[in-house]
This record gives structure tokens, C-alpha cells and sequence, in this order.
């Protein structure tokens, strides 16, 4: 595991106690986290087109001296949340609903932050009719070149493309015990070893926890938690986010909207093979 | 010499010949005929290559290689292959049942392709064209840090040179093997994307069968214009995992190029051998130098955050294409 924040050594343990802890029922949900951090919290709802998808929290709200967007996925806590926010899975609508309030914020100058917690994007007949996999690709796009600041945080399950499309930002923060991955584990194992039951495998081989993601850069911090997990005390959770977002924000809000888009752009540019980029500016 | 013949004369007598039974007997036509699978028509190999490997009979498109699909676009089948030294490293050690540096090994063999995507750079149409083919016959034609790579690399070089974009997608999605970086090349390649919207250059996403995942989740879907083959399999999630997710059967058509025309997310479903026409007539509409770099609105001085264009894409007037090399290819078969 990694040392980050004030330099102590994170605990350690296997990559699928990770997964655990970070799919916990009792887990801060976005909701959690923006009672705690932002004040004057006011929700926006719909995509203008089709509908406002409940699995998407997007709204404007007042943290320290800044005005910021707060865009975060929901899961639910009991059986009927659960249903009414589909598990966290947001559909087409949903990520519609977030580009739109992005360009809400960059039109008036405002950072955005986006909380990030998702088994994936829903596999549906109706989220593939609305275009679940355009709805995706045009936040990616969107995203490359807001000019305003955002900083992304996974608070829990960072579910493959589904998590993506609202992960790109100038700084991508995840908590000690959340995941980011391509696959689920479930269904890597699945696939490679003809067998779900291998989820723990997988879950090594895919390097999803926070410190193998911090070491291999895909991320630029890592949120320590309460030992146990986050799940254990909300507000202890909620004092680390709000050190590390103060910071990650104060730091992007410095940088003029271009460096920010080079920086952005290079970063993602160094993914897979380092110094290849920049052959834009 | 005269030993070793004498030898394998000796073992020509102790073979013996055995009679293929009954149910096995065939005529060899094995390299001549192929049967499409949608109509069952026999058909000449030779005549199914003139057609471009579309059943004469049916129209069922039968699925092509990356390079047979450069050679189809280019004019004159001419192209220059680029980036073929850019191939996976395998950054997570990755194993599963098989090391992935055995799987890469057997799929390089397997289809004498170095990636599951090919990058060429000609003329089509007498415009200059970067293009990116995909290959589902390498590892299905998963995306890595490799593919990402490359994709993002013609994109780029087409921003340089002025150039239009075409990219091939066939692809299960993301490569597992390279874990979130796969993942990331999503993001990477739709990043250059969008700033090749902002240069205003024309990009065309031919989507073939078949295409899912975080293919379709990025660049498939970010075209300037999105076109199909028909009958293609195109979607977010598989067919298997809506299935399992839903638990019920899934409609006829669904997914189909045909169902995603209907819903709006493509601009057409063109034939291959229509596909190469189409494309030029709509280059020939897209490409216009005198937008190149140049802002829809002038810019205004926003504070606070909000802000211009990086300056190499306000197209400033010093600035030349990079290299001449990359406005004049040269070309090979």
C-alpha cells in the first residue's frame, strides 16, 4: 500500500477486501458527503431530452469561499432508495443530465466536482436504445476541454466506463478503499477464468485498488479512511475528503483555463506510454 | 540421400491406408468455395473478394482484416502504414489461466498483425486521410494502452497535417488484461477527439460488426458523422450481460445497425461496397481549409475560470502544417 496525505502508511490488505469495503451497504454515499462538505446545497433536476435519471445527484452548492457544481451517483440505502436510484447505475439520461450541468458550469465560471460511486452504467434494453454508449463517449468528450476546474473523487465503486464518464478531471482523488476498474471482478473472472468464483484473482490481477492505481498515476491522491473503512465513522471520512478537496481545488483554480486543458490533456495523453504526448502544444 | 530414400520407402510400406468412412467423404474445396452463413449459398472465393467479401446473393457483409479494410478505403488500395512499432508492454504483469504475454505472442502469430488496430495514412478521394482499422481477430479486437496509443497518435498527426480522420471500430471493448489503463484510453482517445472538433477537421466512425463497450462508449460514437455496415452488432453493454442483467429475452434486431439508425445514434447504414463513395462525398462536403483552426465565435474575455481555446488550436497565423512529409505521403500497396 501507499503512503499519501501526511506520509503515514495506509493499512494493507488484499485487493478484494478493497472490493468489499468499498460495495459495504453502510458506506457514505455522495449524499453523505455533500451534508457534510457543502452548505446551500440546491439539486438540479433532467437532461432536457428525455428524463431526470435519480442515479445522478447534480446540483450547485456554496464549499468554503467558492461557489462549485457537485455532480455525484447515488446509490440507495434501503430497498426502495436502492430501486428509485437503480443502484447507482445511472442510464443515458443520467450522464445527459451531468454534461448538461457541466456546461452550466463552465458557462459561468464555476469548478466542478464529481463524486463517484457506480457498479457501471445500466445494461438495459431502454439505456441502449437512448444511447447509453454515446451518452458516455459525449461526457468524455465534453469533459476534455471544460475549461473550468474539476476534480474527481471515487468514494466508493469506480464501475468501468460508467464511472469514466464523469471521471476525467485535473485531479482524480480516490478513497483508500474504493476501487476503479475496467471490468468488475465478478466479471473478469467470469471471462478469463470461466469462473465468477475467482473474483479475489481477479481482483489482484486487475490492480484496482487505490495504491496500485496511485502508482501506476492514474490517480493523483489517495483519501485515507477510518480504520475499517469508511463505513465506520462518516465524519472522520468526510474531514479527509475535505483536506484533500480543499487542496486539489485550491491547486486547479491557480492554473489559467489553458495550462489546465494542457495539463488535463497531457495527463491523459501519458496513460499507457509515458512522454508520447504534448504533440499538441 | 540415396539412404533416406530408401528409408521412407520402407515407411510407405508399413502405413496403412485407411478408408474415410462414409459420413466424412467429401469433394475438397476447401480455399475455393465459402459458404455464407446467412444464406448458404456457395460461393467463389475469388468472386466473394470482388464483392468485398458481401454474399452476392444476400448482402450478408462477412468480416474483414484491418489491412484488407485500409486497402478498400485508401484510393488505389495505397496506403502507408504507421505506428506498427507501437504494440502492448503488458504494464500489469497481467495473468490469468495464461500469462497476457503468451496471449499477445499467439495473437501476433495467429494474425501477422502487430495490435488489434492499424494505422494507415493516404489519400481518399484525393483527401488526406488518416485512418485507424480495427481487428477483431486480434484478442477480439480489445483496446489497450497500444490501441489507445495509436488511435490518439493518427488523430493528432491529422491535427497537424490538416488531415480528416477515419476510424474502423470492431472490438469487444476495453482489453481486462490492461486493467483501468485500458480503461483510460477511452478518455485519451476522445480528449484528441475533441480537439479535432475544435480544429474543425472532419471525422468519420465506421462501425462494423462487431462493436461494444468502451469502443462504442467513445470514439464510435463521436464521429462527425456515425455510419454502420448493415447488420452490424453495436451496443454499450452485450447482448449476454443485458440478458443476464434483465433476465428476459432480448428483441429481434436489437442492437443491430438497423435498431440504432432507427434510434437515432446513426447517421447511416452503408454497404461496403458503397462505403469507400459515401465516404469521399461526404470528405469532399466536410473538408473545407477556410474553417481549419478558426473559432465558431470570436472569443470573449471571460474571467473567473471560464476562458479561450488552447492557442495552437485558435489557429494563429504563423502557423504551418508541421512537416511536409505529413501533407504528401508516400504511398505503398
Amino acid at each position: 500500500m501507499q503512503t499519501q496525505n501526511n506520509g503515514e502508511i495506509l493499512p494493507s490488505g488484499n485487493a478484494f477486501d478493497h472490493v468489499r469495503i468499498a460495495r459495504h451497504p453502510e458506506r457514505p454515499y455522495a449524499w453523505d458527503f455533500i451534508e457534510r462538505l457543502f452548505v446551500n446545497f440546491i439539486e438540479l433536476h433532467g437532461d432536457r431530452r428525455f428524463a431526470d435519471d435519480p442515479a445522478v445527484i447534480c446540483g450547485f452548492a456554496k464549499y468554503k469561499k467558492w461557489e462549485i457544481f457537485v455532480i455525484g451517483q447515488q446509490k440507495g440505502r434501503d430497498t426502495k432508495q436502492r430501486r428509485l436510484r437503480n443502484f447507482g447505475m445511472s442510464k443515458p439520461e443520467g450522464y445527459r443530465k451531468a454534461i448538461r450541468a457541466m456546461k452550466h458550469a463552465e458557462k459561468f465560471g464555476r469548478p466542478i466536482v464529481c463524486l463517484i460511486d457506480t457498479p457501471g452504467a445500466y445494461p438495459g434494453i431502454d439505456a441502449e436504445e437512448r444511447g447509453q454508449a454515446e451518452a458516455i463517449a459525449h461526457s468524455l468528450f465534453s469533459m476534455a476541454t471544460l475549461s473550468v476546474p474539476i476534480i474527481s473523487v471515487i468514494i466508493g465503486e469506480g464501475g468501468s466506463g460508467g464511472a469514466l464518464a464523469i471521471g476525467v478531471g485535473d485531479a482524480v482523488l480516490m478513497f483508500e478503499n474504493s476501487i476503479y476498474s475496467v471490468i468488475s471482478p465478478e466479471g473478469c473472472a467470469a471471462i478469463l477464468w470461466k469462473n465468477s468464483a475467482e473474483a479475489p484473482r481477479a481482483s489482484e490481477s486487475l490492480r484496482l485498488t487505490a495504491g496500485d492505481l496511485l502508482e501506476l498515476k492514474i490517480i493523483d491522491g489517495i483519501i485515507s479512511e477510518p480504520v475499517g473503512g469508511a463505513h465506520t465513522s462518516f465524519d472522520e471520512a468526510a474531514k479527509a475528503f475535505d483536506g484533500a478537496l480543499e487542496k486539489a481545488l485550491g491547486d486547479a483554480l491557480e492554473l489559467t483555463p489553458v495550462e489546465r486543458l494542457r495539463l488535463r490533456y497531457n495527463k491523459l495523453r501519458s496513460f499507457g506510454f509515458e512522454n508520447s504526448g504534448g504533440l499538441m502544444w | 540421400m540415396s539412404e533416406r530414400r530408401h528409408m521412407s520407402w520402407f515407411k510407405k510400406k508399413n502405413q496403412r491406408i485407411e478408408s474415410v468412412p462414409a459420413e466424412e467423404r467429401r469433394v475438397k474445396t476447401e480455399g475455393v468455395f465459402e459458404k455464407c452463413p446467412e444464406c448458404d449459398a456457395a460461393l467463389y472465393k475469388r468472386e466473394l473478394e470482388e464483392s468485398l467479401h458481401v454474399c452476392p446473393h444476400c448482402g450478408h457483409h462477412f468480416r474483414i482484416g484491418a489491412r484488407l479494410r485500409l486497402a478498400i478505403l485508401y484510393d488505389e488500395g495505397k496506403y502507408e502504414e504507421l505506428d506498427a512499432e507501437v504494440t502492448s508492454n503488458d504494464p500489469l504483469d497481467f495473468v490469468d489461466t495464461q500469462p497476457y504475454k503468451e496471449r499477445l505472442e499467439q495473437a501476433r502469430r495467429r494474425t501477422g498483425l502487430p495490435e488489434a488496430v492499424i494505422n494507415g495514412r493516404g489519400l481518399v478521394g484525393g483527401h488526406l486521410v488518416m485512418a485507424s482499422a480495427m481487428d477483431f481477430s486480434f484478442l477480439g479486437g480489445s483496446m489497450g494502452c497500444a490501441v489507445g496509443e495509436k488511435i490518439t497518435r493518427n488523430i493528432e498527426r491529422a491535427i497537424r497535417a490538416r488531415a480528416s480522420v477515419v476510424i474502423v471500430s470492431q472490438s469487444g471493448g476495453a482489453r481486462m488484461q490492461e486493467g483501468t489503463l485500458s480503461l483510460m484510453q477511452m478518455a485519451k482517445i476522445s480528449a484528441a477527439l475533441a480537439f479535432l472538433d475544435r480544429a474543425r477537421l472532419p471525422y468519420i466512425s465506421v462501425i462494423t460488426d462487431p462493436t461494444t463497450g468502451g469502443v462504442t462508449a467513445s470514439f464510435a460514437m463521436l464521429g462527425d458523422l456515425n455510419i454502420a455496415e448493415p447488420k452490424a452488432l453495436i451496443g454499450f453493454a452485450g447482448p449476454r450481460v443485458i440478458e443476464q442483467t434483465i433476465r428476459q429475452k432480448l428483441p429481434k434486431d436489437f442492437q443491430t445497425s438497423e435498431f440504432l439508425l432507427e434510434h437515432g445514434m446513426l447517421d447511416a447504414v452503408v454497404d461496403r461496397r458503397e462505403l469507400r463513395d459515401w465516404i469521399v462525398r461526404a470528405l469532399d462536403f466536410m473538408y473545407n481549409p477556410e474553417v481549419h483552426f478558426q473559432p465558431l465565435k470570436p472569443e470573449l474575455p471571460l474571467g473567473n475560470g471560464a476562458g479561450t481555446l488552447p492557442e495552437a488550436l485558435l489557429g494563429s497565423q504563423d502557423e504551418k502544417p508541421e512537416e511536409k512529409s505529413e501533407a504528401e505521403p508516400e504511398v505503398k500497396s
